[in-house]
């Protein structure tokens, strides 16, 4: 074994990078430091939102400037209320931003897109986007597809075998 | 025998009183009584696989007897929990048969070893006890060496200066003299008796070596088949008229005492096949 | 007959060595506690079981990490989803494969090296002497390098889980020519902290620490002090705990991420 002061120095650096490793999990990895705190919290109403998780990116223009925190139905108009933070340095959003619930890719993961509205006002802590469009439910579309067929075909084509 | 034997020393630092104790089915001791007078050295003598070593863990309280008592100072032993035990070994010293030096340890740190564990002196003064040691079984200069770098005979002294690196007041030797050369046995054996004389301990000390054992020891014992068969001063048994003892402390290889391990007749065992 | 017979005295002797493994962890965290008041004897240890096996856990995680980017790929690029990519390898990686490949290593590299020393120290009569010199072994010898171990594996786990991460970048950015950008955010929108990261790399890897460690100095210190004995117990050491790691694997993912 290596002289005692060689020893210590190799234990001192493998606990660091033990730790330099747990550090990049928590930081890089799961993105810890997005979460809570640093930023304003703004509220969208929709009427399904699809896959959306808690912890979805929120997004502009392709840029990720928050996550959703919650989701929950509201109990008066029975839509789903989703609330999300921006991050603090985004600031200067107009109140009319519309948000849409968006599919990164075909099958991919669901996020809230923002597109900034004209106003002057800008958005506050706790405010309410007005503007939203629900996630695409792909059932849904391929019903209405087949629907609007059908309907074109005046009913007589009969469905194929299957 | 050894009611007959103790009234001789003026103080007994071990006693032991009808020990008997086998491994499986074997018996090695069939209740033996000795006597360890105080500040004296005593030999134990006997053929090889008779169970001297035995004997020494059974007084150090690593094995435990099936029946009989063995005191030091007159606690005994066995009837001790660990943590007591382990307060009256911190005065005992064992020299093992093997050595048993640390092997991940440096020879230095093998001897400051039990300084280490049992006080709290400052470095400095822990260096200066662990060259004495090592100086006293003359190998200062190996301080440095790992024990995979020492010669067989000197992990023994090494193992020695470990063994007496506290001053126990009761140190026990197994066989210190095997792989030495004739100088270094005649310095042991100084070693062993300026230790006993000028630091009042008492040693055990466990040889074949006759010759040796003789001119060191004050006492002897002399075990085999389970039985102390003989024992008295080294004088006393020089003239003593048992064949057994004459045989055994002059070598001789015919007599009573068993060479071999038990087992049936040579000629049986060739011819019978089985077993 | 003989085959009965055979067959009573394996489940003896094991349900044997399991009774004395468990009243072993007495002791075991007796000593432990008594180490805690000398770190240095655990730091020595933390040089042989965690800086030794460095390099294996490096080398072993940036090749797992490579190997499910490129796996991982090739499935998602059929999807379309190929920029899910750091999703997957940071998933698998984290929840399972990290804290399981790095105790199966462990025991390989560190377990047995663990059991062989303690084994030999005491068929070469180091346990008696140092009991002799009223030292018990547990604590002295034994508990320190439990401790190290059980403090090592997390270590060695997040290192091997990062180093991984890492590779599959190298993989899948570098070379199959997913977003940077993707990799990693896509990664920290699906990976959470609490539920990943702390139940995968981390309490799973104490519980694993826990066990191999216990199978391992356990085995030295109970092994038939010969060189056949040793090398059998050493052998058990890697078996044992390669089977009580992916055993308890696969309850810690049932309680954890549900599902059974
Ligand atoms: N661990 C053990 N298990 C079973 N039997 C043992 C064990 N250790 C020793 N024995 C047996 O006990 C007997 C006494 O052994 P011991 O080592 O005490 O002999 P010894 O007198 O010291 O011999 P030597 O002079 O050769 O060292 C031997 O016959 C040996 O076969
Ligand atoms: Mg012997």
């Amino acid at each position: 074994m290596p002289a005692s002061k060689t020893v210590e120095i190799a234990v001192g650096v493998f606990v660091a990078l033990g730790f330099a490793a747990l550090f990049m999990l928590a930081l890089k990895v799961s993105g810890i430091s997005h979460e809570g705190g640093e930023g304003y919290r703004v509220r969208a109403h929709f009427e399904n939102v699809g896959g959306l998780k808690v912890r979805s990116p929120v997004s502009m223009a392709g840029v990720r400037i928050g996550r959703v925190t919650a989701i929950s139905v509201d109990p008066q108009r029975f839509d789903a209320l989703v609330e999300m933070t921006i991050e603090r340095r985004y600031d200067n959003l107009p109140v009319d931003t519309s948000a849409k619930i968006l599919t990164s890719g075909l099958l991919g993961e669901q996020y809230v897109g923002l597109e900034a509205g004209g106003a002057d006002a800008v958005l506050q802590d706790g405010s309410t986007l007005k503007l939203t469009q629900s996630a695409l439910v792909l059932e849904n579309i391929i019903g209405q597809f087949l629907f609007s067929k059908a309907a074109e075909g005046g009913g007589s084509a009969a469905p194929a075998k299957p | 025998m050894p009611d007959s034997a103790s009234p001789r020393f003026a103080e007994v630092l071990v006693r032991v009183r009808g020990l008997r104790f086998s491994r499986g089915t074997r018996v090695i001791f069939d209740g033996i009584d000795l006597d360890i007078p105080r500040g004296r050295v005593t030999a134990i003598m006997g053929p090889s696989g008779t169970g001297k070593t035995t004997l020494l863990k059974l007084i150090g309280g690593q094995l435990r007897p099936q029946a009989g008592s063995v005191e030091i100072g007159g606690t005994a032993i066995h009837a001790l929990s660990r943590s007591e035990l382990f307060e009256l070994r911190k005065g005992i010293g064992m020299l093992f048969q093997s050595g048993a030096l640390f092997t991940g340890l440096s020879v230095f740190e093998n001897v400051a070893f039990p300084l280490r564990e049992h006080t709290r002196l400052p470095e400095s003064l822990i260096r200066t006890l662990v060259l004495m040691k090592l100086e006293s079984v003359g190998l200062r200069g190996a301080r440095q060496l790992m024990p995979s770098e020492l010669s067989g005979g000197m992990a023994r002294r090494v193992a020695l200066a470990r063994a007496i690196a506290l001053d126990p007041a009761l140190i026990m030797y197994d066989e210190p003299f095997t792989g030495q050369d004739p100088i270094s046995m005649g310095v042991l054996v100084k070693l062993i008796r300026l230790l006993n004389d000028a630091l009042g301990m008492t040693s055990i000390v466990v040889s074949h070596d006759v010759k040796e054992a003789a001119s060191i020891a004050d006492y002897l014992y002399l075990i085999s088949g389970g039985q102390v068969v003989a024992h008295g001063t080294p004088a006393e048994l020089e003239r003593a008229d048992s064949d057994w003892v004459d045989q055994f402390m002059h070598g001789l290889p015919d007599g009573p005492v068993p060479f071999h391990y038990p087992a049936p007749a040579y000629a049986d065992d060739l011819l019978g096949g089985a077993g | 007959m003989n085959a009965l017979a055979a067959l009573g005295r394996w489940t003896l002797e094991h349900v044997a060595r399991l009774g004395r493994g468990s009243a072993f962890l007495l002791p075991l965290l007796v000593g432990v506690c008594a180490v805690l008041l000398r770190p240095r004897l655990v730091i020595r240890q933390l040089f042989s079981v965690g800086v030794l096996s460095l390099p294996i856990v490096l080398v072993s995680g940036l090749f797992v990490g490579m190997v499910l980017a490129l796996q991982g790929y090739n499935t998602l690029v059929d999807f379309g989803a190929a920029e899910s990519l750091g999703t997957v390898v940071a998933l698998t990686l984290v929840r399972e494969l990290g804290p399981v490949v790095a105790a199966l290593l462990y025991a390989g590299r560190a377990g047995s090296a663990l059991t062989a020393e303690i084994g030999l120290m005491k068929a070469t009569e180091q346990l008696s002497s140092m009991e002799m010199m009223a030292v018990d072994p547990i604590s002295r010898v034994i508990a320190p390098r439990f401790l190290a171990g059980f403090l090592a594996l997390p270590l060695l786990a997040a290192i091997f889980t990062a180093v991984g991460i890492l590779g599959g970048h190298l993989v899948g950015v570098g070379m199959l020519g997913v977003d940077d950008g993707a990799y990693w955010s896509q990664m920290q929108a699906k990976v959470q902290f609490g539920r990943d990261i702390l139940n995968g790399v981390v309490v799973k890897s104490l519980v694993f620490g826990l066990v191999a460690n216990w199978i391992a100095v356990f085995e030295g210190y109970d092994a038939v002090p010969t060189a056949e004995g040793i090398g059998r117990s050493t052998t058990r050491t890697v078996v044992n705990t390669s089977l009580a790691v992916l055993g308890l694997d696969f309850v810690l993912t049932a309680l954890m991420f549900g599902g059974v």
